[in-house]
C-alpha cells in the first residue's frame, strides 16, 4: 500500500511552531489545534441540531424553523444563547461529583473520538497505528457519563434511563465491533488512514460484496444503538422516562448532552464512511487529477458523511420505538449471530482471495 | 426456517416504512407538494366554514335583524355571555304591545363557543361567524353589541 500524501497538516504545524518557539510554541500548536476541533465540534453540533429539526419537519409535512436568519440557520444560534443563559439547578441530595462530571465525561469522550477521524488527505489531529480500536474503545467511555447522569441525579426515572443506557451500548458494541473487525479483515490495518488507503481501488462495500453488505448493516443499526437515536431511545424514552438520564439537567449541562448526541452521530457516520465507502477517497477516481486535493477530500467525506446521517434521520423519523426485550433480542439472538458468522465468511472469502 | 424468515420479514417492513416516510420527505423538500404548514402572516390562514369563532347577528341590507327578544339564548347560555336589554313598544297597526330589543349584549371573553345559544334561538337571528381576529388588549373591548344601531326587527319573523 501506497501512502501518496503522507503529510498531516496538524503535526506539521506541531512541528513549525516548536522549531520556531520550542516548548512553548509546542504548547501553543496544541491550543490551536485542540481551539480548531472544539469549533468545530461546536459548529458541527449546532447545525446537525438544525438540520435534525429542518428534517424531522419535512418528514411530518410541516416546515421547521424558518424565521431566524436565511432559512432558519441561525435558529440553533439563538437557543444556544438561550441555554447559556438559563439558570442551572439540580435535585437535592444529588451526587455533585457524578452529577457535574456527567456531561463533561459524555463531550470527553465524543472529542477525544473526533480526533482520529480523518476528514481529508492529512487533516487529522492524531493518525493513531490502531484508529479504529481506539475509536471504539473509547467512544464506550462515553456510557459512563450517560449512567454517572442516570445516577447521580437522584432520581428514579433517570436512573433507569441510564441503566438502559448502559445495557444497550455494552450489547451492541459487541455487534459494532464485530462489523468493523469485518473489514479490518480485508484492510489489514487498524490505522484510519490506512483503512482509506486501502480502498483506492474500490470501496470495501463493493470489494467485500456480500459479507461487506451484511457488516454494513449491522454496522448501522449498532450504530444507531449506541447513540442512542430512535428507535433506540430508550434511555430518553421521552412517553415513559420524562427525558430519561438528562431530565434533571438544564441549562448547559441538558445542552452538552444534546451536542455530545449528535457528534456521537456524526462520528458513527464518519466511521462507516470510512470502513465502507472509501473516507475521503473519491469514488470511481473522479477528483484524482486535480489540484487542490485536500479540499476534494474534505468535500467527498463531508457529502459522503451527510449522507449517512440523513439515512440515520430516515430511520430516527420513520421507526417505533423498541421495547427493552425486543432491543435485547434483536441483539443476541440476531446481530451478534450474523456478526459471528459474517466474520467467518469474510475470513474464507480473504484466505480464498475470492474479494474483488 | 423462520429464523430467517423473520429476518427478511423484518428487513421488508422497515423498507415498507421508510419508503412511506421518504415518498412524504422527498416531494415536502423539492416542492413542498404536502407540506401542510401555512406561514399564516405572509399567506392567508384557511378557515373551514364550520369554525366557531364569536357569536354575531345576522343583518339584511335595510338594517333589519331577526331577533324578537325571547331571551331564550340567554336563558340557554350556560355561563351568562348574553344579556338582552329590550323594552316593549306599542305597534299601532295592531294596537299590541310588543317585545323589542334595544341592545343585544355578547361577552365573548365569556363564551366558551358551546354552541347552545345558536340551537336555542327559534328565529335563527344570531350564527357563528369565522372571524378568528378576536384578540385585544382591553378587556372591555370583548364586550360587544350584537344589533346594529338603529336596527329594527324583520317583518314576518315573529309570525
Amino acid at each position: 500500500m501506497i501512502l501518496t500524501n503522507t503529510t498531516n497538516y496538524f503535526a506539521e504545524l506541531v512541528s513549525y511552531l516548536s522549531e520556531q518557539m520550542g516548548l512553548g510554541g509546542q504548547i501553543l500548536a496544541y491550543v490551536i489545534v485542540a481551539a480548531i476541533y472544539l469549533g468545530f465540534f461546536a459548529v458541527a453540533g449546532l447545525l446537525l441540531v438544525y438540520i435534525e429539526r429542518r428534517v424531522a419537519a419535512f418528514f411530518q409535512l410541516r416546515l421547521g424553523p424558518n424565521r431566524v436568519g436565511p432559512w432558519g440557520l441561525l435558529q440553533t444560534i439563538a437557543d444556544a444563547l438561550k441555554l447559556l443563559s438559563k439558570e442551572i439547578f439540580g435535585t437535592n441530595r444529588k451526587d455533585k461529583l457524578l452529577y457535574n462530571t456527567a456531561y463533561y465525561l459524555v463531550i470527553i469522550a465524543s472529542l477525544v473520538a473526533l480526533s482520529v477521524i480523518p476528514f481529508s488527505i492529512g487533516v487529522q489531529a492524531y493518525d493513531l497505528n490502531i484508529g479504529v480500536f481506539f475509536i471504539s474503545a473509547v467512544s464506550s467511555v462515553g456510557v459512563l457519563g450517560i449512567i454517572f447522569g442516570g445516577w447521580g441525579s437522584n432520581n428514579k426515572y433517570s436512573l433507569i434511563g441510564g441503566m438502559r443506557s448502559g445495557l444497550q451500548m455494552i450489547s451492541y458494541e459487541l455487534s459494532s465491533g464485530l462489523a468493523i473487525l469485518t473489514i479490518i479483515l480485508m484492510a489489514g490495518t487498524l490505522q484510519m488512514s490506512g483503512i482509506i488507503e486501502a480502498q483506492r481501488d474500490g470501496f470495501f462495500i463493493w470489494r467485500g460484496h456480500i459479507p461487506a453488505l451484511i457488516a454494513f448493516f449491522v454496522f448501522v443499526i449498532a450504530g444507531t444503538a449506541e447513540s442512542n437515536r430512535t428507535p433506540f431511545d430508550l434511555a430518553e424514552g421521552e412517553a415513559e422516562l420524562g427525558a430519561g438520564y438528562h431530565s434533571e439537567y438544564s441549562g448547559m449541562g441538558f445542552a452538552f448532552f444534546f451536542l455530545a448526541e449528535f457528534i456521537n452521530m456524526f462520528i458513527i457516520s464518519a466511521i462507516a464512511v470510512t470502513l465502507f465507502f472509501g473516507g475521503w477517497l473519491a469514488p470511481f477516481h473522479l477528483t484524482d487529477g486535480l489540484a487542490y486535493q485536500p479540499l476534494w477530500g474534505a468535500i467527498w467525506f463531508f457529502l459522503k458523511v451527510s449522507v449517512m446521517i440523513f439515512l440515520l434521520m430516515w430511520f430516527r423519523w420513520t421507526f417505533p420505538r423498541l421495547r427493552i426485550d425486543q432491543l435485547l433480542t434483536l441483539e443476541w439472538k440476531y446481530l451478534l449471530p450474523i456478526g459471528l458468522i459474517n466474520i467467518v465468511l469474510m475470513a474464507i472469502l480473504v484466505y480464498f482471495n475470492l474479494v474483488f | 426456517m423462520s429464523y430467517i424468515g423473520n429476518i427478511i420479514g423484518g428487513v421488508k417492513t422497515l423498507l415498507t416504512g421508510m419508503k412511506v416516510t421518504g415518498n412524504y420527505f422527498f416531494p415536502s423538500v423539492f416542492g413542498r407538494k404536502y407540506t401542510i404548514t401555512r406561514q399564516y402572516p405572509d399567506e392567508p390562514a384557511i378557515v373551514m366554514d364550520r369554525f366557531k369563532g364569536e357569536v354575531v347577528m345576522w343583518h339584511n341590507d335595510n338594517n333589519e335583524h331577526r331577533c324578537t327578544g325571547c331571551q331564550a339564548c340567554e336563558i340557554a347560555c350556560p355561563n351568562g355571555s348574553i344579556e338582552i336589554i329590550w323594552d316593549r313598544v306599542l305597534n299601532e297597526e295592531t294596537g299590541k304591545k310588543v317585545k323589542v330589543i334595544d341592545q343585544h349584549i355578547y361577552h365573548l371573553g365569556m363564551c366558551t363557543m358551546c354552541n347552545l345559544c345558536i340551537q336555542a334561538c327559534p328565529t335563527n337571528a344570531i350564527m357563528w361567524s369565522t372571524n378568528f381576529h378576536n384578540s385585544t388588549f382591553d378587556r372591555s373591548q370583548l364586550t360587544k353589541v350584537l344589533n346594529k344601531p338603529g336596527s329594527k326587527l324583520m317583518a314576518g319573523v315573529e309570525e
